[in-house]
């Protein structure tokens, strides 16, 4: 016989925060860690490592996008890499005073969208190195890399380009 | 051109007031609510509805999985047929036509389509952060992360390709916070000018505070009935005459510059030069557009509808919907809201309820909102349940149901017609 009846669960130390009491309101914390892969398109973001820009050139409607795209939109081919030119001008952008929870830190901040000779597409990054009364669309901007790569999108942004 | 399905009727809905926070109830009871007053409207009892469609955006604001069939569960419908549709912002408008799916296929005689969002449980940043999670997290989500800096570059480039103004977006913001002010169920009833839109804090230029709408919590329900039952539960049954959807790529990076898929009422010389619909457009809602009124037989929208009720999400969304929904010509939207065109009382009011901005935005709930809203304007009951008949449009016939999900990425367009 192992039953008992005495049994009482263990205690513990503190307790939750109540914000409310009516209605009970408790305060909840969540978190987690993912495994992520970047499949098909870790070559950007390796490349983005040796300060080369790769988006995307169908192999077989020769269509060219700025981004990493395994497969064509337009005919289902399979692309190749393709490097992009490391200027481009911006076609369009806005500076951002507020943002989600994980950016608040970085405001305020310029997202461009850029296009590039010869590509069919537009690539969207951050713009640094200019106040907003400065940017304007048709601006010609230059591609930077960061040197302490993070293995994400952010490893690349974008300056004007010298007058 | 369409497969000819059964006629489908709405013939009841019901909203909650969409409010900051209601933490008083759970989205259960707040679903009951917009169920029962659906309901009670037309005397139906749970018996009567064959099954439901139910619709909420994100699992993260609640940390809730499954969270529809829970409400199935409260609401008494199990064991009958049920779902959870998801899709973005276009979440209610696209579960709505799911219900319409079950009807025209013959499944169900009546179905239920239940729409709730519960977003007051994390912080306004927090909630950008979650519906940011719905733009491609590898590519788009690490550089933004943010849903109005996305819509702000694409007014920016609406306003280079066409002329458009600030103050021009800033009247839609003036006439949805007014109109609101009728609707009893609105959350952000409000007299404004151009200049207090223009003044307000600027949160991704050129897109100020008062451009953008306000997340809610809250719940809409809408009952869809086949011909057959239709008339015999309900007095006064709106056909739904057409559904349409579209879709665009997920990175608004990707969207191509090719040539305006054009209405009947359109000629492709319109558009010479034109490049579409790069970020200045969406080409989702024109397609939807393009599907719902081929079904309806709508061939002139801008002369044919009567009244629409749009996803301004953003202010800026809405003058460009003006476009791509054929209310006018592209390039033309700058000048539709500065005319007074989509005003109540102009040629064809947009969002007489307020819309997202003046109404709130409960994103699992705004479309079954917004398509209720029309529904009542089809039946002429908007003062019965507005509590005021100031939003009533007078000659309202036919009208259509416009939702965005993403930049665009999904939209559904769905026409309804008065019928008696
Ligand atoms: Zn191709």
């Amino acid at each position: 016989m192992t039953t008992n009846p005495k049994a009482r669960i263990e205690e513990i130390e503190g307790s939750r925060v109540v914000t409310n009491v009516d209605p009970l309101i408790v305060k909840e914390h969540y978190e987690i860690n993912y495994l992520h892969s970047y499949g098909q398109d870790s070559e950007f973001f390796r490349q983005l490592g040796k300060g080369k820009l790769m988006g995307s050139r169908c192999r077989k409607c020769e269509y060219v996008y700025a981004t990493p795209r395994g497969h064509c939109m337009f005919c289902g081919s399979e692309t190749q890499w393709h490097e992009l030119p490391l200027e481009g001008k911006i076609h369009t952008y806005t500076t951002c005073y507020s943002g989600s929870e994980s950016f608040l830190n970085e405001v305020p901040f310029h997202l461009v969208m850029v296009e590039f000779e010869g590509v069919n597409s537009l690539f969207m990054g951050r713009l640094i190195g200019a106040d907003e009364e400065d940017i304007e669309i048709g601006m010609k901007v230059k591609v930077k890399f960061r040197r302490n790569l993070q293995f994400s999108a952010t490893d690349v942004y974008f300056v004007p380009d010298a007058p | 051109m369409s497969r000819k399905s059964s006629d489908v009727y709405m013939v009841s809905g019901g909203v909650t007031k969409f409010r900051k926070a209601d933490p008083s109830r759970d989205f259960r009871l707040r679903v009951k609510e917009a169920f029962d007053y659906a309901l009670n409207d037309i005397n139906l009892t749970v018996s009567d509805i064959d099954g439901s469609v139910s619709c909420y955006f994100s699992d993260h604001f609640m940390r809730q999985v499954m969270a529809g069939a829970m409400v199935q569960d409260y609401l008494g419908l199990n064991p009958k047929p049920s779902k959870r549709l998801e899709g973005g912002g276009a979440t209610g408008g696209l579960a709505l036509q799911s219900g319409y799916e079950e009807i025209a296929s013959g499944r169900m005689g009546v179905c239920a389509v239940l729409g709730f969002e519960t977003m007051s449980q994390v912080n306004t940043w927090k909630g950008n952060e979650f519906i940011a999670l719905a733009s491609d997290t590898d590519f788009d989500y690490p550089v933004g992360g943010f849903y109005t800096g996305y819509y702000a570059m694409m007014a920016r480039r609406h306003m280079y390709e066409f002329g458009t103004t600030v103050e021009q977006f800033a009247m839609v913001s003036v006439k949805n916070h007014a109109n609101a002010m009728h609707n009893r169920f609105a959350q952000s009833p409000m007299k404004l000018t151009v200049e207090d839109v223009r003044n307000s804090p600027m949160v991704s230029t050129p897109l100020t505070r008062l451009d953008i709408c306000n997340m809610s919590d809250g719940a809409a329900v809408a009952i869809l009935a086949s011909e057959e039952k239709a008339f015999e539960i309900c007095d006064h049954p709106v056909r739904i005459s057409g559904i349409g959807g579209g879709t665009d790529t997920m990175r608004l990076s990707d969207r191509p510059f090719g040539e305006v898929p054009l209405l009947p009422n359109e000629k492709k010389s319109d558009y010479s030069g034109l490049r579409y619909p790069g970020v200045h457009s969406f080409r989702a809602g024109r397609m939807a557009a393009i599907e719902a009124y081929n079904a309806a037989g709508i061939t002139d929208p801008s002369d044919e509808i009567d009244i629409v009720e749009a996803y301004d999400s953003y202010s800026s969304a809405e003058l460009q919907a003006y476009e791509d929904l054929g209310l006018c010509k592209y390039g033309e939207g700058g000048s539709f809201i500065e005319e007074g065109k989509a005003l109540l009382g102009g040629k064809i009011p947009v969002n007489p309820s307020g819309g997202l901005i003046g109404a709130g935005h409960a994103i699992g709930a705004t479309g079954v909102m917004q398509s209720v809203f029309l529904f009542w304007q089809l039946q002429h009951s908007i003062k019965k349940h507005f509590g005021s008949e100031k939003a009533q449009v007078s000659n309202a016939r036919k009208g259509i149901v416009h939702t965005h999900a993403g930049t665009g990425t999904y939209e559904a367009v769905t026409a309804m017609e008065a019928v008696r």
